[in-house]
């Protein structure tokens, strides 16, 4: 036994075995759908049939860079506003930011329906000037929204945690070595908080470049990005998992080369969450 | 500027909250429908208690739930405890990696290979059915461990050494001084583990989607009835979930701040 440790190697054994099983085998024959056709045998067609889906893969990856940018620009403020109250105040805002995200997020997705629909309740109340119906359900711009509202606890969470570690000293002395606000947020704040804003952009952008629920949901089925492709695909019939299994590689590919852009940024050993 | 910050903070939380409060107002509708209210009533709260899918779907979801979180916080502690004994670096960064997977991935390539996985082996058995609670409990387990493991490991490595030494000089086994001195002190990052598997298996969507075949908890069922006309009982039941993570979560902060301040005093 090693003598800095609590216990032997030995009590990782299960876990390791579970890990293999139940995260690197499944890759593996996710790989082996991707380089198959339906009968097994080994071919690269999959991948010449992904032109088709050009244009999900170029809106999925929009939509997820638009909601993405949209959420930061929500989230940083509203961290940097919430370390300025008080500590019994942060933690209540905490709370009511997590618990809608504690919720069916089906429901709080389906939820926007009611809100934006021809007959919802922004319509209604526009009515009462005469203005509208506005077609604001089943475009792009509900997708995007649908999106920033889902994710944007996970972008205000980091930024906050990195925020709120922020030593006052540091922005004492950067007064007392003359800035004014708003230099102490650009050469203080903003580069100490930054492995929160990477971590943030990564959890935003990664569910929302591989959503399918509200794309269905909000965008009516006008919007079919790459999680729409995917799960109808796979829902259709085994003879269509070969074809799935190569979109869902070249997601996994594309999340993982975007998250070691964003780590380059980061270069902290924080941002791996 | 204060003011400013603060009708900010307000802006905010009120777009978090607007379809929870749609959700809520309409879940009382005495209506059938979602767009137009017509009046106050329980009626769709009263259905619930006798809607007994809804109510089997709630059942399988509080199982899976606490199972998996469970399985995944004994055997995500025990596989803390081991890593760190891990001798080389290398290993420790291997098994690090491979747990970061499901985290960084997206879930619908998880739950994709997952049910991949689970086909697959099925039809090798010829098994017609390969989909169920076994691979559903599984899945869940395997989304949960890194989020564990991630809340223990931490703890773990910051656990004073001497204190295990000083057990064993006192002639403790190896085994004693772990229950009797390691345990108990990260026994709060164990509990926070735990309640985050639970959360999250409860919440879970995506993931179970592919893989529980006819096995179906409360997101399925409500993403089934979504994909028709949504009546109000959808909402007056997530009204109901909304109040229990509510009061969950206020019982998990109070238990959290007074942690807090005593090991503030500790210190």
């Amino acid at each position: 036994m090693n003598k800095k440790s609590f216990g032997s190697r030995i009590v990782a054994a299960p876990y390791i075995v579970w890990a293999a099983i139940f995260i690197v085998v499944p890759l593996v024959i996710m790989v082996y759908f991707a380089l198959t056709d339906s009968n097994g045998a080994f071919t690269l067609a999959n991948f010449a049939q992904i032109g088709k889906f050009k244009k999900a893969f170029g809106l999925s990856v929009l939509y997820a860079v638009i909601a993405t940018i949209i959420t930061l620009l929500l989230a940083y403020p509203m961290a940097y506003y919430m370390t300025k109250l008080k500590i019994s105040s942060q933690r209540m805002i905490m709370m009511l930011i997590m618990l809608p995200m504690w919720m069916n997020f089906l429901i709080r997705t389906y939820s926007w329906i009611t809100i934006l629909a021809n007959t919802g309740l922004i319509n209604k109340f526009l009515s009462l000037f005469g203005i509208g119906p506005l077609q604001l359900i089943n475009t792009p711009g509900a997708v995007i929204l649908g999106m920033v509202y889902d994710f944007i606890p996970y972008m205000i969470l980091p930024i906050y945690t990195a925020m709120s570690k922020i030593d006052n000293s540091l922005l004492e002395a950067a007064s007392d070595l003359g800035s004014n606000s708003l230099s102490r947020i650009r050469r203080v704040i903003m580069p100490l908080s930054l492995p929160g804003v990477i971590s943030g952009i990564t959890m935003v952008f990664v569910p929302s470049v591989s959503t399918f629920y509200i794309s269905q949901k909000l965008g009516g089925n006008k919007t079919l990005l790459i999680g729409d492709a995917i799960e109808y695909l796979f829902n259709t019939g085994p003879q269509y998992y070969n074809i799935a299994s190569t979109l869902s590689l070249i997601l996994m590919v594309l999340i993982l080369i975007s998250t070691l852009i964003m780590n380059k940024f980061g270069d902290d050993e924080e941002v791996v969450i | 500027m204060k003011t400013l910050s603060r009708i900010y903070v307000a802006l905010i939380l009120v777009f978090l909250y607007a379809p929870v409060a749609v959700m809520i107002l309409f879940s009382f509708n005495s209506g059938g429908s979602v767009w137009v209210f017509e009046g106050f009533s329980l009626d769709w709260y009263k259905g619930l208690a006798t809607n007994t899918s809804m109510l089997t779907a709630l059942q399988h979801t509080l199982i899976i739930a606490v199972l998996s979180a469970l399985i995944s916080t004994v055997m995500g502690t025990a596989a803390s405890v081991g890593i760190l004994a891990l001798r080389k670096k290398i290993s420790r960064s291997a098994v690090m990696s491979v747990t970061n997977i499901p985290m960084m991935n997206a879930d619908i390539v998880t739950g994709i290979s997952l049910m991949l996985l689970f086909v697959f082996v099925g039809n090798l058995f010829g098994l017609n059915e390969s989909l169920g609670f076994f691979t559903f409990l599984a899945a869940h387990i395997t989304f949960n461990l890194p989020y564990v493991i991630l809340s223990v490991l931490p703890r773990l490595r910051a656990t004073d050494m001497s204190l295990h030494e000083a057990a064993l000089d006192l002639g403790c086994t190896p085994v004693s001084a772990f229950f009797k001195v390691i345990l108990p002190s990260i026994s709060t990052s164990i509990f926070t583990g735990a309640i985050m598997a639970f959360t999250l298996s409860l919440d879970d969507f995506v993931i179970s989607y592919f893989t529980c075949g006819h096995y179906q908890t409360l997101p399925i069922v409500i993403y089934n009835m979504t994909k028709k006309t949504v009546a109000p009982d959808v909402y007056a039941l997530s009204t109901l979930i909304f109040l229990c993570v509510f009061v969950l979560l206020i019982l998990y902060n109070t238990l959290q701040s007074k942690s807090d301040s005593r090991r503030g005093f500790n210190v």
